[in-house]
């Protein structure tokens, strides 16, 4: 018999219980709750009268509503649903009885920065939130997947999940990144590859010797996009890294139960002889920086690509997609990515707004200056956290200098619910992960990148290769 | 949740494929705190010329007419014809309940996203998986006349197009039970509250630090 996969030793470890008909309880260990997707969860247990089941798994925050210009309270919020969102999650995990790191809080931030930052994600736990990125943090080797909203309320009501085991996928990246290339990079370059279709039903485990080699928040930002290749969870086995991240932090495990923690986090690998259902093997050496240039994460090039030809793709139904593409965004097919120009730059997000990201960008901040036409460099931090410790290293003072804007956590530009926003036709440089039509704003242009290049283009004003910014 | 047994209706082409949640219902609207009222919104950013927002009254917004939804002949259509990996993208669960308060019933396409998908059954909206060749051969009957009309029937997991020979569909044994019986899965999961019990003193013994 064939070993078994992370995923599999994961999925056992949760199985409450396999029904006749095929389907199965899953048991969830950590609940994560934001504001947006929670309101209609609480309402539900509240009209059958039904209390959560057990209200430590619960951690809550708020993140995709909130400004990122400072405020003290929800009555300071200008967009009135916002504020009545805010305020309905701080009513509701007050009658609950469930934590919730609020306004005011250094612990608020984005929902999965916020959680691993914590130790509130472990390694073997299940993880969801009413979020599709809730993947990021299959990257500290858990079960980690976003749900809807019926779900939620399942969840806060039963502990658990009915759920169907997905297939097992592997993305294995072998060999050494060159330096100018980030983990961002690296997962564009796989949903370049796969699409944005390919992980559909599947989990999928990233691995080679590429991914080891990254850090713990670099892992969290290719599983963060497990989903953007249609994968609802990834994650990356268990090794020192893992153990090394979530050593010391506040939920994590003490004394006697840390060390038996670690002797079973240790199993929390695919056995050598696991068999998967599909395989993906890429080589390291091949991946350059990355740009999306379209409106689906899928249409992504490398910054020393000339944009593809529709008439390339045999696949009709893609050939109609991209040319929908290239109207929505105002390019045209064969000019080299290097010519388009940004009028704004986004960094932060759950994808790239942890202290790594942060570093990364303001590396290339440094001693620069904000080109002229572009009209605003957003800095987002993904948690209170992330931001003290930002200016502790006077990585603020680098952005504020190169004339980039400083902000509080928050979701941000990344879905343009709080108001950061782009306005119609702007391209935007962008840490996030969704290019879709309209996502940073009505009319919008998103371009994925990573944080450094995100920087460089804010320097430049257009995109520009990480390794000449200086020939730029 | 209501009960899916037989649906009838009127079938609208969406040619698009990669519809993500975003376009299904964008982000301004997901600040309601409640499960109704996202049908003038569904698609928003293609059905009208203006930008939404929540609160104001869309029929007097200048629509595109244009689009799809928008054409005489798809008035009352309570079943969306499309493309591949529909709703992909956000988890929210915004997009099916947009659908469904605008009238759809049943989507059919040739694949899902996993969330959408599943989000789908939450709510007593019918996705149906086709193959590529059976989508293109609906959209090409759909197009060519007028008022064309489909027969869902969960039962014996048949598309029943009014030309044509009906197309059997996959679904899940579980689901389609709770679909045909409207069943509140809460409810059945609390039905095993003493199994879900002994699941967490089982672990709990292994992993105390889950439940500290």
């Amino acid at each position: 018999m064939a070993g078994k996969t992370l995923y599999d030793k994961l999925w056992d470890a949760h199985l409450v219980t396999e029904r006749e008909d095929g389907s199965a309880l899953i048991y969830i260990d950590r609940q994560i709750i934001h504001e947006v997707t929670s309101p209609q969860a609480f309402e539900g247990l509240r009209l059958a009268g039904r209390k959560p089941w057990r209200t430590g798994a619960s951690v809550a925050t708020i993140d995709h509503n909130v400004p990122t210009t400072p405020f003290k309270s929800a009555a300071e919020i200008v967009d009135q649903t916002s504020r009545i969102q805010v305020q309905t999650l701080q009513d509701n995990t007050r009658e609950f009885g469930i934590t919730e790191f609020g306004i005011g809080d250094v612990r608020q931030g984005i929902v999965h920065v916020m959680a691993p930052e914590q130790g509130a994600v472990l390694p073997g736990m299940t993880v969801v939130c009413g979020d599709s990125h809730t993947s990021t943090n299959g990257a500290l080797a858990c079960l980690a997947h976003g749900i809807g909203t019926s779900e939620v309320e399942h969840v806060l009501a039963t502990q658990t999940l009915v759920a169907k085991k997905m297939n097992n996928m592997r993305v294995s990246v072998e060999g050494d990144l060159s330096p100018a290339v980030t983990a961002k990079d690296v997962v564009l370059h796989i949903i370049g590859i796969i699409g944005t279709a390919g992980g559909n039903g599947y989990a999928i485990e990233f691995a080679g010797s590429a991914i080891r080699g990254l850090s713990l928040e670099g892992r969290m930002t290719i599983c963060n996009m497990a989903i953007e290749a249609g994968a609802r969870a990834g994650m990356v086995a268990v090794d020192q890294t893992t153990i090394d991240y979530v050593e010391g932090r506040p939920f994590a495990p003490k004394g006697e139960d840390w060390d038996k923690a670690v002797d079973y986090w240790r199993t929390l690998v695919s056995d050598a002889d696991a068999e998967f259902d599909a395989e993906v093997n890429i080589d390291a050496a091949d991946i350059r920086p990355q740009v999306s240039w379209g409106t689906s994460p899928e249409m992504v090039v490398p910054v020393d690509a000339m944009l593809p030809d529709p008439q390339a793709e045999s696949d009709e139904v893609k050939r109609s997609g991209m040319q929908r593409a290239y109207e929505y965004m105002g390019l045209k097919p064969g000019i080299p990515v290097t010519d388009i120009k940004v009028d704004r730059v986004f960094i932060g997000s759950c994808t790239n707004s942890r202290i790594e990201d942060l570093r990364a960008a303001a590396e290339v901040a440094k001693g620069r200056k904000k080109a002229d036409s572009v009209k605003q460099v957003l800095v987002v931090p993904g948690s209170g956290l992330v931001k003290q410790q930002a200016e502790k290293e006077g990585l603020d003072k680098v952005f504020i200098e190169a004339g980039f804007e400083w902000r509080e956590p928050g979701c941000s530009m990344c879905l343009a619910m709080n108001p950061d926003r782009l306005e119609a036709g702007e391209h935007c440089a962008s840490t996030s992960n969704r290019n879709f039509e309209g996502r940073q704003g009505n009319g919008g242009r998103t371009h994925l990148v990573s944080p450094a290049m995100a920087a460089a283009a804010a320097v430049a004003g257009h995109f520009v290769d990480i390794r000449e910014l200086d020939q730029a | 949740m209501e009960k899916f047994i037989r649906q009838e209706g009127l079938v609208a082409p969406l040619d698009r494929a990669n519809v993500d949640t975003d376009q299904i219902i964008p982000k301004q609207f997901l600040k309601s705190i409640k499960r109704t009222g996202f049908g003038p919104n569904l698609f928003d950013e293609w059905r009208y010329l203006d930008e939404g927002f929540p609160g104001q009254d869309s029929s007097q917004r200048p629509k595109n007419e244009d689009f799809v939804l928008n054409q005489p002949r798809y008035q009352g259509a309570s079943i969306l014809l499309t493309r591949r990996n529909f709703g992909c993208g956000s988890s929210r669960e915004h997009a099916p309940w947009a659908l469904m308060d605008f009238g759809f019933k049943a989507i059919i396409a040739p694949s899902f996203a996993d969330i959408f998908y599943n989000n789908c059954f939450k709510n007593g909206l019918l996705p149906i998986v086709l193959s590529e060749d059976n989508v293109e051969a609906l959209f090409k009957a759909v197009e060519g006349k007028e008022g064309f009309r489909i027969t869902i029937d969960l039962e014996q997991q048949q598309v029943i197009p009014e030309s044509g020979e009906p197309l059997a569909f996959e679904i899940d044994e579980f689901r389609k039970h709770c679909l045909l019986n409207g069943l509140d899965e809460i409810g059945l999961t609390l039905n095993e509250a003493e199994t879900i019990r002994a699941y967490e003193a089982r672990r709990a013994e292994r992993e105390p630090w889950i439940f500290q």
